[in-house]
């Protein structure tokens, strides 16, 4: 399952964070950090995926405590739950998603692709500004792909609709009290 | 820019985010958020606020939250949002409090009602929120509130809808399997949905409880098969197309689950074969999604029954990744060989070059990956040249979780596949020099008892070997500075055990290296406690080959210095080391045996040798023993009758008076005693190691008995200052023993299999080296990786020879250390039984309860033994007696054991001193001499010294 999504811009600024474990607000900013620390440290055309057992911990470790010890010694290494990051470097944002090894790379690597798509779809040439003042509606565009940490919707345009829909009833629900002061959202262009 | 103002956000909400785009510093941002936060806190709570603004309140929030700092003060308001109609309200609200609030937070029950509201809404994207609300914050408490929405949402019209429900159930599954257990078939039903969609999002859920129960999904292969195949047809909507494929992430689910169900299944595996060949045909090996589905293809076909058809097509895909320019196919391509390679070793072979291009690559992820893969491959023809390159990799790491982890494989590998004893020490020199702090102590350990057990049983002359040749590498390496205090321990532990034994080195010139030693690390008091053990073992060695020992004068002053130590532990072992150079040979010999770190200690069970001493007692009136059992018992009922006397409340003082013992007996008892603790002397050491550990089988018993008793005897420990024992201490050592025991049989099997499967192959391979045009040294080091063919046969011998002899040598150890951590750690329980006799003997007694306890003491102290006045006492007295000899030299016996006896029948604080007593004995010799320190270290911070030079601690309370 995914663990967590990010979108950080390369000052390490988080834009977005998702955790579908909760987190103390303390611990994301460390992940987020520590995430940063790693992926500014690399260089490009390197590979985009991560191991990341140090920051995050290897799942089944956690969980089973100390006979995992043993496991870790054995041949049953990799019956753990590896935690492995994907990222992919936008301009002037990094996004990533952290999973564990039931998810397969290069598919997270085109559901990064999918998400930002989708974004561009929204907000027409997606720049970092863009996401800033519309983290909320970030959040909404991933709540369509990703649901408790599993991949939902795959499809830009499926999830496009959805997003339409919602905005289009938002707006209806709220004309009179939510007087908008121009119409120029992604949807009035 | 312009899609700003959609969002309906004010002009401070964006002058806030530019603001802390601009700050320059993170103090200067915290500033900026802490001014915010101050405004928000005001604002928020002014009565009537439009709902727009308390919808920008709450984005700022949660903008707040995302930059790290606490804006819990606004969760209410979040909550409050949620009860709102409008749906851009709601909404807004559900995504601030999933993101605030953990499942488990107070204000959930708050939103629970809302959200069953919801999922009954006529408007279906009310019905989404409220689902994705329930994803996140509904627990294991509060799943019965909205299992029977969620259900019926399942058949919901709009498969939207029906998804969402469906990951809910999925969610409500990993939080509570048994919540939802009678639910679980619905997810089948919903895998024919006629939406697409739903059913790919059914393969969710379905995964996980395949893995959790493979055996009941078997009739699903043929349905997943057939899914499969529908859809690498391209019988779904074009809709499903994602970059020409068709539906990849649907193919790509089904294929693991397909790897699950196909696994060790020759069946089922055979009803895949076709689909899988059709999708290595068909699948466009250019995209990145195409690859995608390739992989997990790989990994399916690697994992179901093996069809040789298949594993070439999966052989061929792999070498396309690895030849790539992609670091990801790459890296995605030595992942594949992993697989692969545990089926059909060969495999390996025709990529070497490949692999290591991507070991030497710039890139960590995948030089990891390839280690990863080196690690699986190891055998003992190539395991120098792979343990080489881990090792030079790990020492340029920073990383300290994967260091460690390197370094345990590295210790692995060593172990189970070591060429020479040389190289083997070597190795371990070299992952302790870089890692040792970060190994595990275990590893360290096992070292010690490797290199004191050696390799083979039935060769002796190579075990002394391999000791010599790591007393000549410590040796040479125990002057750099900054080496890992675990390290040192095993220097200090080789240099002692073996140091004099091939006569290659003096006694003298050892004892100044180790004095060096423990010089150097003049804080590190473990290692200072190994190096004067070491020394000690050097001169009883030195003594018992009735040498004369020389003191050097460095030595001496160490000696002197340690004396006066603060740790206790340090402090005994010098005046130990002191009183055993006065003691002649004979003595020495039985006090430190040469070389028997390994021997089996002995325990006699039933004591039989102090029977005749027990009877003398009974015949002089002692009362007779009264077994665990029983006396609990009466201690239950005394108890029960006045339980404010007897059983003081945990965290109380005691203030009555302890009753008085009765004198008759203590009288009589008393001079028994005190006859028997004088000829104790020329006890031999042996008798008394078994005395000790047969007390402490004994107690080991009572204490699991007597768990009720045990505890009331915590409280009063702490009042006490008394170390808590009854801490784990004692099983966790126990299970260490037990998992060292068996994390060294699993290396066994896994060293049989391993060899055995890499041994079939290693025929021909060098043809391929000199087709290509590449650098001799990579040639050379692929054919040392992969090759090495030359002495393999002679290798395979040796490995084998290896394996047999680790299988005792695994296990030997358990017997062997099992007793000494006995006697190590079960000392405290011994303290239970030494006061229970005291209490029960009164409990059943009841004379006059109001006596003043130090007034009793110092009766006590005058009859020189306290009430233990039960038939156990003897093995006491002869165990103190005997400890003292040993520790202190023989004049200070009496007094020494006149204050031993004042502490043990001050009942609340007579443990440690008895923990100590029975220690240095007992952890002569094994490296299980952390425990005792860390004891040791307790019983110093709560003020209570063993040693008899420190009676003043309880002058105040002994009046």
């Amino acid at each position: 399952m995914i663990r967590a999504v990010m979108v950080m811009n390369t000052q390490g600024k988080p834009r977005l964070s998702k955790f579908y474990d909760f987190m103390p607000t303390e611990k994301q900013q460390d992940l987020i950090r520590r995430v940063f620390g790693v992926l500014c440290s690399r260089a490009e055309n390197l590979s985009n995926f991560i191991e990341v057992n140090s920051i995050f911990g290897p799942v089944l470790l956690e969980e089973i405590g100390d006979e995992a010890e043993t496991l870790i010694v054995g041949t049953a290494h990799y019956l753990l739950q590896d935690t492995r990051l994907v990222y992919k470097h936008y301009a002037t944002l990094y996004f990533v998603f952290v999973f564990d090894n039931s998810e397969n790379e290069l598919a997270m690597l085109d559901l990064i692709q999918v998400f930002v798509e989708t974004l561009d779809k929204c907000f027409k040439n997606v720049c970092e500004l863009d996401i800033v003042f519309n983290f909320n509606k970030m959040h909404t565009v991933l709540d369509e792909i990703i649901l408790g940490g599993q991949v939902l919707e795959t499809s830009s345009t499926e999830v496009m609709k959805a997003v339409e829909e919602i905005t289009k009833l938002e707006k209806a629900s709220n004309s009179i009290n939510l007087v908008p002061k121009s119409m120029s959202g992604w949807q009035g262009r | 820019m312009s899609s700003q103002g959609g969002w309906g956000l004010s002009k401070e909400f964006l002058d806030l985010v530019k603001s802390i785009g601009e700050a320059r510093s993170k103090a200067e941002e915290d500033r900026i958020v802490l001014h915010e936060i101050e405004i928000l806190k005001r604002r928020i709570i002014e009565p009537e606020i439009p709902k727009r603004k308390m919808k920008e309140f709450i984005i700022r929030l949660v903008y707040i939250e995302m930059l790290g700092h606490d804006a819990s003060f606004g969760y209410i308001h979040a909550v409050k949002m949620t009860h709102d109609d409008a749906l851009m309200l709601k909404r807004t609200g559900y995504l601030a409090v999933t993101l605030f609030l953990n499942e488990d937070h107070d204000l959930i029950i708050l939103i629970v009602n809302t959200i069953q509201k919801d999922l009954k809404s006529d408007n279906y994207l009310m019905v989404c929120a409220a689902l994705t609300a329930v994803c996140k914050l509904i627990n294991e408490e509060t799943i019965p509130a909205v299992l029977p929405q969620v259900v019926e949402l399942l058949a919901h019209q709009k498969e939207a809808v029906r998804k969402k429900a469906i990951m809910a159930l999925h969610r409500f599954h990993q939080r509570s399997p048994s919540s939802v257990a009678h639910l679980v078939s619905n997810f089948r039903k919903r895998l024919c949905d006629n939406d697409p969609g739903v059913m790919g999002a059914t393969l969710c859920p379905l995964f996980d409880l395949i893995t959790a129960d493979l055996s009941s999904y078997k009739d699903l292969v043929i349905s997943f098969v057939s899914i499969l195949k529908q859809v690498a047809e391209r019988r779904l909507p074009k809709t499903y197309d994602y970059h020409q494929m068709p539906a990849p992430f649907i193919q790509i689910r089904l294929l693991k689950v397909l790897a699950l169900l196909g696994s060790g299944d020759k069946h089922a595996s055979e009803n895949m074969y076709t689909v899988l060949g059709d999708i290595f045909r068909k699948c466009d090996s250019t995209s990145n999604i195409g690859n995608a589905v390739l992989y997990e293809c790989i990994c399916c076909v690697s994992s179901i029954y093996p069809n040789s058809k298949l594993l070439d097509a999966a052989a061929e895909v792999t070498s396309k990744f690895l030849k790539s320019e992609s670091h990801n196919l790459k890296y995605m391509g030595i992942d594949a060989l992993g697989r692969l390679i545990k089926i059909n070793p060969d495999i390996a072979e025709e990529h070497q070059l490949a692999v290591i291009d991507c070991l030497e690559d710039p890139d960590d992820t995948l030089k990891r990956k390839t280690i990863e893969l080196l690690y699986k491959m190891t055998k003992s023809s190539n395991v120098e040249v792979i343990v080489d390159r881990m090792i030079g990799y790990m020492i340029s790491i920073n990383d300290n979780h994967y260091k460690t982890e390197i370094a345990s494989r590295c210790v692995e590998l060593a172990e189970q596949f070591a060429p020479s004893n040389q190289w083997f020490i070597q190795t371990m020199n070299k992952v302790f020099e870089h890692a040792g702090d970060l190994v595990n102590i275990k590893v360290a350990h096992n070292l010690m008892r490797l290199i004191a057990e050696g390799f083979g049983e039935e060769d002796e002359g190579a075990d002394s070997q391999l000791r010599s040749s790591a007393v000549e590498s410590y040796l040479h390496i125990i002057g750099e500075p900054k080496l890992p205090s675990v390290f040192l321990q095993v220097i200090c532990w080789v240099l002692g055990e073996y140091g004099t034994a091939d006569g290659k080195f003096s006694a003298s010139y050892i004892t100044g290296k180790l004095c060096d030693v423990a010089e150097a690390h003049s804080n590190d008091d473990t290692v200072k406690t190994y190096a004067v053990t070491a020394i000690m073992k050097v001169c009883a060695f030195e003594i018992a080959a009735g040498r004369r020992i020389e003191l050097l004068p460095e030595c001496q002053s160490l000696i002197d210095e340690l004396s006066a130590s603060h740790s206790t532990d340090l402090q005994q072992r010098a005046y130990e080391l002191q009183a055993m150079l006065g003691l002649d040979s004979r003595a020495v010999e039985n006090i430190i045996p040469l070389d028997a770190s390994c021997e089996d200690i002995e325990v006699n069970k039933s004591m039989s040798f102090l029977n005749g001493y027990v009877e003398k007692s009974l015949e002089n009136g002692a009362r007779p023993y009264i077994p665990e059992n029983e006396r609990s018992r009466m201690l239950n009922i005394s108890s029960f009758q006045s339980p404010d006397q007897h059983v003081p409340s945990a965290h109380a003082l005691r203030f009555e008076a302890y009753e008085l013992p009765k004198p008759s007996v203590s009288v009589r008892n008393a001079s028994v005693s005190f006859a028997s603790s004088t000829d104790l002397v020329p006890v031999s050491e042996p008798m008394y190691e078994k005395e000790i550990l047969h007390l402490a089988s004994m107690s080991s018993m009572s204490d699991t008995r007597s768990a009720e008793l045990k505890l009331r005897l915590e409280g009063v420990q702490k009042k006490w200052g008394r170390p808590t024992y009854s801490t784990p201490a004692p099983s966790t050592s126990n299970t260490n023993t037990q998992k060292t025991a068996n994390g060294g049989s699993q290396h066994d099997g896994q060293g049989t299999l391993s060899s055995q499967a890499h041994e079939t192959r290693d025929v021909p391979h060098n043809s391929r080296k000199s087709q290509i045009g590449v650098s001799p040294e990579k040639q050379k080091l692929a054919a040392s990786l992969f090759g090495g063919s030359a002495s393999k046969a002679e290798k395979k011998a040796s490995s084998s020879t290896h394996k047999t002899s680790r299988v005792p040598a695994v296990e030997k150890p358990q017997v062997a250390t099992a007793p000494q951590n006995e006697s190590l750690n079960h000392p405290p329980p011994d303290l239970l039984d030494l006061g229970e006799p005291t209490i029960s003997a009164t409990a059943t007694t009841t004379t006059s309860s109001s006596m003043d306890p130090f007034m009793q003491l110092e009766g006590l102290m005058e009859q020189n033994t306290g009430p233990v006045s039960v038939s156990k006492q003897p093995d006491l007295m002869a165990l103190y007696g005997d400890t003292i000899t040993t520790g202190l030299s023989g004049d200070t016996l009496t007094s020494g054991l006149s204050d031993y006896f004042a502490n043990i029948t001050q009942s609340s604080m007579g443990a440690p001193e008895a923990a100590h007593t029975t220690q240095p004995s007992s952890s002569k010799k094994g490296p299980n001499r952390h425990d005792s320190l860390e004891k040791d270290a307790l019983a110093r911070q709560m003020g209570v010294t063993p040693s008899g030079k420190n009676p003043n601690l309880f002058s105040d309370l002994l009046g």
